[in-house]
Parts: structure tokens; C-alpha cells; sequence
């Protein structure tokens, strides 16, 4: 080898590129997996753990399931049998709604979700009167598609509405109705006046100190008791005031945490202005208070979705509640996780992209006066 | 037009009715009105409905005979018992789910948290992918799960699942040893609890101590040694007062042994493997919110990494942390009336369901379920408020 040694002045030596072992694929893995003894045990831990759990899911839900077929015969039973799934998508979706008469649910759902899409994606043009039709119009437009009964439309009782369609119809009215009942309620909590105050506190607390189930018991039992002679509530009725309330009193607090968050200093200047009360909470306020909150409604948004399920208790089929009543069907016992799977899955994207795009909504209306 | 400011003249008084304070007044009176009307239309309403279908109110049937069995009690309990007992045995039920779910959720939780934080890639996108899935299902679901699913289709006693033949499980459910307490075993358990009082006198001395001398002592290691040492004593002492009986298969069916019953293992496992996603997201978010200066500064002062964790950074966090756990207890022992869709027997199932049924007092017994509810979210809030209180930053 010829002689390589060269002379430097101290500082002109070029910088040599980092050591193997601190870069590309192997530094990754040294320094996130197994930097140190207790991280090589953590992630042998974690390895085993994936080999023992995940693995074996997959398997069954992909790999070694039927997919194809008509009847329960169809399954090896080897892995999950996806043709339940869909001898029962129907049902799942639907519920006992009348076949022919389904396309009023499609379109129903086709209108919001087109709505709630030109809402949600920036750039569409129109979103005040989007938003106004959604609110307004539209749940006239939904009550007489799903529910008939006018404009020649056959009316379909409730007693056969059931599936994903229920779970949305529960989540959409709960959500449409608790954000306004909760920012009524948050202010009153917050008001200067001792009577509404207390009256508010003791709504509040009185909803948030019990279970939804409770709730909904009462709503089912005790709302007959509390109606004049003769007047009769449909079932899903009840369930859907019972539910409207609780999470009336949840936001209520989310907001609440909003309105505490606004300095002082706001509320003055907007009085200074000659602002009347109404006028200083809808321009000055709210729209501060609520854009500090999004995380906490979207939160409670999320926890009234997944909360939808407890109307199974009191005898009404949402998601979970067919899912439950097929697996228990007699030619298709042995079934269940299959369904919970699919429940599971369903209940899930909605959940996760509720979350995700709170975040976004957060980063977008971000306007830099976080410290 | 400059305004001039005429003097000798009274401030302008507005008309009463823009006069603020009157204005309130109204306000108030109105809404109290209205309150007042509804609820009174609502209680006439129930009056005329409950004479219509003859149902005397008040809560005398609490003592007539309840009549059924419940599957689980601490209490002595059958169906000659009163209503009245049968409601306790289901509080019962209910606060014991919810006190096991609460430690285990705290537990696993505090583990994820930690876990979601490693430094370790593989682990901390294991507890990522966990929280996650975890947190987005319906609890109703979770439950269902571990109870239809998973539980319900273990084998029969015949093929139970076999532990060092001491735990059972089968789909009757989880049998284990009972532990059989011969006489001198009371000295073991006065034991334990003069070691807990005397872990208390010490820390307060050692504290006391440093405070005034500046000198430590290992109050952690003593109390440990107390709490194991005084009791483990007094068992050797007192001669191993200690035997247990294991459950044996009798015929088709476990007999002997202790047995807890697959509902209360499904509730467990749902609950606490639910609130520990979100306590782990807690746990999470405290940590994250000591700035690192802390850490840096106490580095600074010489402290080693353990120190720093137990003494600056665990104190700061639990600050941050404690009032949204209270909240999770809360919701964990709310949340534990969903066994009612698995018929464990707790609250909701047992009273405001088959006593329900049996009587029909709707009201008085929704009433009552709700008071014992909001007895326990009192309770609850009011321990952690003061937790909170004595834990909170003391600014000079």
C-alpha cells in the first residue's frame, strides 16, 4: 500500500462520513431497537408478542378464511367465514327495513354524505349555505325519506329500522342536538344570575353523575309515566331524547372549559364596544372558545358514536345489536367473532377518522397565539 | 358637537326596564317559572298515570321478599331475602368490579403510557397501534367479546383449561384454591395492618427528620421490609395457619374450590383493558408536559436519573395527571352497568331490571339507582379534590 499519510493543517482535514454503524439501516436498528441490554430484551419482548398475537389474527381473518359461498356449508372453519358477513350485510346495514323501500336510506345518506363532504374539504365553494341546509332543511328531508308517511312515501316504523342506519341516526341527532343544548347550558353555568346558574349546575351534574344506561332506562320506563294520558313515544324517540340530554351535559362542560380559557380582557373590550350580551357571546366569545375546544367535542362526538350501542339494552338493534341477533340466529351459531369483527371494523373508521380530522381542524384553525 | 358635561344633574337613570339588575330579575323569575311548571307538569302527569294502572308509590316494597336468585354475592343472600338486600348485594357486585377494573386499568395504563413513550421503536408502536384500536370500540363491543367470544367458548368443565392443577378454566368459569384461615391467621392480619400504620409514623419521623437535620433515611426500603416482614412473621410464628382448598371435578361439574364467575371476568378484562388506553394516553400527555429544563436542571444539580424521575419529574406529572384520571375512575365505575347486556349481576341488572320488572316502582327505582350513581361520583371527586388540593403547587 503506498503511503497514505498526508499532512493536515489542524481544521482542512475533510469530514470523513459517520461509521456503518451509526447510519442507514444498522444505526436505525442500534439506536431504536437496541441501544442498551433492557432495549434488546423489550424488543425481543415485542417480537414474540407480535409473533403470538398478531400473527395468528391475520391468518385467521385473511389468509385462511372463506370468502366465497352462500351458506354456513360454504365455511371450513379453518379460518373466519366472511360469507356471513355478507349473507347478513343487509341486515347489518339496514336492519329489518323494507327491501324495496331501501333506497330512500341510500339516498338519505348519499345527500349528507355529499354535504358533509363539500363542509369538510377546504376549497369547495358555498359552505354557509351547505352548512345552513344540513342543519335546517335536511333533517325534514331525512325524517320524511326514512320515516314515510307523507308525499307518498309508505311509512316505515321505527320497530324495523335497525343496523348502521340506527347507530347513525342516534350519533347525528345526538350530535345535532347536544352542541347547541351544551353551549345554552355553558352559559348559564357561567351566567352572573344565582337562579340559572344553580338551575344549570344542577342539569349538568345530575346528567354527567349517572350512566348512560340509567338514562336510557329512564327514558324507556319512566317517560311513558311522565306524558299525558294517551300520548305514546316511539322507542327510538325516548332513546334519542335520553341521549340528546346526556351528552348535552358533556359538552356542556367542553365548553365551559372553552369559555374559561377566553381572558377577561376580551369580554371587556367587546362591552367597551357597546356590544349587547348576545352579540359579545356569537362574534367575540364563542367562536374563540369553541376553536380552543374542537379536541373535547370531537372527544365527545367519538364517545357518544361509540355510546350508541347501549340502545341494545332497552331493545333497539343498532350495529352491535344485529350483529348480536345473528350471531344468536340459529342457523348461523358459532359465528360471533366474525360479526364482532365486522362491528368492530365499522364502529372503528368512524371513531378514527372523527379523531384525525379534529387534528386537522385543529392544525388548520391554529392561528398562532398558542404559547 | 363636542358633549358637554352638564353638571348638578343626576346620572341619566335608564328606564327600569333596561335597568340590568331588573332585567336579571325577570329573566330568572321567568326561567325559574318555567322550571317550576314543567316539573310540576311532569309530577302531575306521573300522579294521574301510576293511580290509572294502580301502582301505590313509596318504597315499602323494599322490604317484601325479592324472590330470585343472584349468581354472584359477598352477602348472605337468597330468594326469601328482601328487595331491600338484594340491592345491596348488586351495589356490592358493582363496586367490586369497579374497584379491581380501577387498579388493574391504573396498572396497565400507567404501563402503556410509559410504553408509548420508550425509546424503543418496536415497543412504543405496540402500545401506539394499541391505544388506538383499543380506544375507537364501542366498550359495549369489548365486552361482548370477552364474554361471547371468548369466555363462553372455552371447553367444558370436562376440558377445563388446567393451571398446576389449581385454576380451572372452563365455561362455568374460573375456579381457583380457596384459602381456608385457621385460628391464629387474625395475628397475620393485625400484623399487616400495625406495619401499614407503622410505615405511616415512619415516613412522617424520617420526614421530620430530614427537614430538621438534613439527614435521609431509606423510608422506601423500611416500609417495604414492615409491610412484608411484620406479617410474614407473624404467619411463621403463629404456625402456618394457612391451608387452601382446591376445586376438583365432581361428576360434570368443579366442586370446592372458589369460583368467579365468566361475567365478572369478561367485565374486568373489558373495563380495565378500555380506561388503560385512556389512562395511557393520561399518563402520557403528564409526562410530556414537565419541560425537559426540569430534568436538565436536576441533572444540573447532580442528581442521577432515577432520582430525577422519583423527585422532579413524577411529582410534576402527577399534577397534570391526576384530574383526568379521577374522571376515568369515574367513567370506569359508570361504564360497569354495561354488564347488565352480560347479566352480571350489578346494579342496573339486578334493580333497576328484575326488581324493576317485579314491582314496577319505575320511579323509586330509577331514583334510587341514580342517587347511589351520583353517591358515588361524590365521593369519588371529592377524594380526588382533595388529593388534588395537597398535591397542587404551592406558590411562595
Amino acid at each position: 500500500m503506498a503511503d497514505t499519510t498526508q499532512d493536515y493543517t489542524p481544521g482542512s482535514h475533510p469530514d470523513l462520513p459517520p461509521p456503518s454503524s451509526e447510519v442507514g439501516v444498522i444505526g436505525w436498528l442500534r439506536h431504536n431497537l437496541f441501544a442498551t441490554p433492557l432495549d434488546w430484551a423489550l424488543t425481543i419482548l415485542a417480537v414474540y408478542l407480535i409473533y403470538v398475537l398478531v400473527v395468528p389474527a391475520l391468518d385467521w381473518m385473511l389468509f385462511s378464511a372463506d370468502w366465497a359461498g352462500e351458506t354456513r356449508d360454504d365455511c371450513s372453519r379453518e379460518g373466519a367465514c366472511w360469507v356471513f358477513a355478507r349473507v347478513w350485510s343487509k341486515v347489518f346495514i339496514y336492519g329489518r327495513y323494507p327491501v324495496e323501500e331501501l333506497w330512500r336510506v341510500n339516498l338519505t345518506f348519499i345527500i349528507q354524505f355529499v354535504g358533509l363532504a363539500a363542509l369538510m374539504i377546504p376549497g369547495v365553494p358555498y359552505k354557509k349555505w351547505t352548512g345552513i341546509f344540513l342543519l335546517i332543511p335536511y333533517p325534514i328531508i331525512a325524517f320524511f325519506l326514512l320515516y314515510g308517511g307523507a308525499f307518498g312515501l309508505e311509512p316505515v316504523e321505527t320497530s324495523l329500522w335497525g343496523g348502521l342506519m340506527v347507530t347513525l341516526v342516534i350519533a347525528e341527532v345526538g350530535i345535532v342536538a347536544s352542541l347547541p343544548i351544551g353551549i345554552v347550558l355553558a352559559l348559564g353555568r357561567r351566567s352572573k344570575m344565582p337562579i340559572i346558574r344553580a338551575i344549570c349546575v344542577a342539569f349538568i351534574e345530575l346528567w354527567r353523575g349517572v350512566p348512560l344506561i340509567t338514562v336510557l332506562f329512564m327514558a324507556s320506563v319512566m317517560f311513558p309515566l311522565f306524558m299525558p294520558e294517551g300520548v305514546n313515544f316511539d322507542k327510538l324517540l325516548r332513546a334519542l331524547i335520553g341521549v340528546a340530554m346526556f351528552s348535552a351535559a358533556y359538552m356542556a362542560e367542553v365548553v365551559r372549559g372553552g369559555l374559561q380559557a377566553i381572558p377577561k380582557g376580551q369580554y371587556e373590550a367587546a362591552q367597551a364596544l357597546g356590544l349587547s350580551y348576545p352579540k359579545v357571546m356569537t362574534f367575540i366569545v364563542l367562536p374563540q372558545a369553541l376553536k380552543l375546544v374542537i379536541p373535547g367535542i370531537v372527544n365527545t362526538f367519538i364517545g357518544l358514536f361509540k355510546d350508541t350501542t347501549l340502545v341494545l339494552i332497552i331493545g333497539l338493534f343498532d350495529l352491535l345489536g344485529v350483529v348480536q341477533l345473528a350471531a344468536t340466529n340459529p342457523d348461523w351459531l358459532g359465528f360471533a367473532v366474525e360479526g364482532y369483527v365486522v362491528a368492530a371494523v365499522g364502529f372503528w373508521i368512524f371513531c378514527f377518522a372523527m379523531s384525525r380530522y379534529s387534528m386537522y381542524m385543529e392544525r388548520k384553525l391554529e392561528t398562532g397565539h398558542k404559547r | 358637537m363636542a358633549v358637554q358635561a352638564q353638571e348638578g344633574l343626576a346620572p341619566a337613570k335608564p328606564v327600569f326596564w333596561n335597568d340590568p339588575r331588573f332585567r336579571a330579575l325577570i329573566y330568572q323569575v321567568l326561567v325559574l317559572g318555567g322550571v317550576i311548571a314543567f316539573g310540576a307538569y311532569l309530577v302531575n302527569n306521573t300522579i294521574a298515570n301510576m293511580e290509572a294502572r294502580g301502582i301505590s308509590s313509596g318504597f315499602g316494597f323494599l322490604t317484601k321478599t325479592a324472590g330470585f336468585d343472584i349468581g354472584q354475592t359477598l352477602i348472605e343472600y337468597n330468594a326469601e331475602s328482601p328487595y331491600w338486600r338484594a340491592m345491596v348485594v348488586s351495589i356490592i357486585n358493582t363496586l367490586m368490579v369497579s374497584a379491581f377494573g380501577i387498579l388493574l386499568a391504573t396498572v396497565l395504563g400507567f404501563l402503556l403510557g410509559v410504553a408509548r413513550l420508550s425509546h424503543n421503536w418496536l415497543i412504543s408502536r405496540l402500545a401506539a397501534v394499541y391505544i388506538e384500536v383499543v380506544r375507537n370500540l364501542p366498550l359495549l363491543l369489548q365486552i361482548f367479546f370477552w364474554y361471547f367470544a371468548v369466555l363462553r367458548s372455552v371447553p367444558g368443565p370436562r376440558q377445563s383449561l388446567n393451571a398446576w392443577d389449581a385454576f380451572f378454566l372452563n365455561n362455568r368459569g374460573l375456579y381457583m384454591p380457596r384459602p381456608l384461615f385457621e385460628s391464629g391467621f387474625s395475628l397475620v392480619v393485625i400484623g399487616f395492618l400495625v406495619a401499614i400504620v407503622g410505615s405511616f409514623v415512619l415516613a412522617r419521623w424520617a420526614k421530620k427528620r430530614q427537614m430538621t437535620t438534613g439527614e435521609q433515611f431509606p423510608v422506601f426500603k423500611a416500609t417495604l421490609g414492615l409491610v412484608f416482614g411484620l406479617p410474614l412473621l407473624a404467619f411463621l410464628v403463629t404456625g402456618l395457619p394457612l391451608s387452601w382448598e382446591y376445586a376438583e371435578l365432581k361428576g360434570f361439574n368443579f366442586a370446592g374450590g372458589m369460583r368467579i364467575q365468566p361475567e365478572f371476568v369478561a367485565m374486568l378484562i373489558a373495563l380495565s383493558m378500555y380506561t388503560a388506553a385512556f389512562i395511557g394516553e393520561i399518563v402520557r400527555a403528564g409526562i410530556l408536559a414537565v419541560s425537559h429544563g426540569q430534568t436538565e436542571a436536576s441533572y444540573a444539580l447532580g442528581l442521577r436519573p432515577g432520582l430525577t424521575l422519583r423527585l422532579v419529574v413524577i411529582p410534576q406529572a402527577l399534577r397534570v395527571i391526576v384530574p383526568p384520571l379521577t374522571s376515568q375512575y369515574l367513567n370506569l365505575t359508570k361504564n360497569s352497568s354495561l354488564g347488565a347486556a352480560i347479566a352480571y349481576p350489578e346494579i342496573v341488572l339486578v334493580f333497576a331490571g328484575t326488581v324493576l320488572m317485579q314491582t314496577g316502582q319505575a320511579v323509586e327505582i330509577i331514583g334510587l339507582t341514580m342517587a347511589f350513581y351520583l353517591t358515588v361520583s361524590l365521593l369519588i371527586s371529592l377524594f380526588m379534590n382533595w388529593y388534588n388540593k395537597k398535591i397542587a403547587l404551592v406558590e411562595r
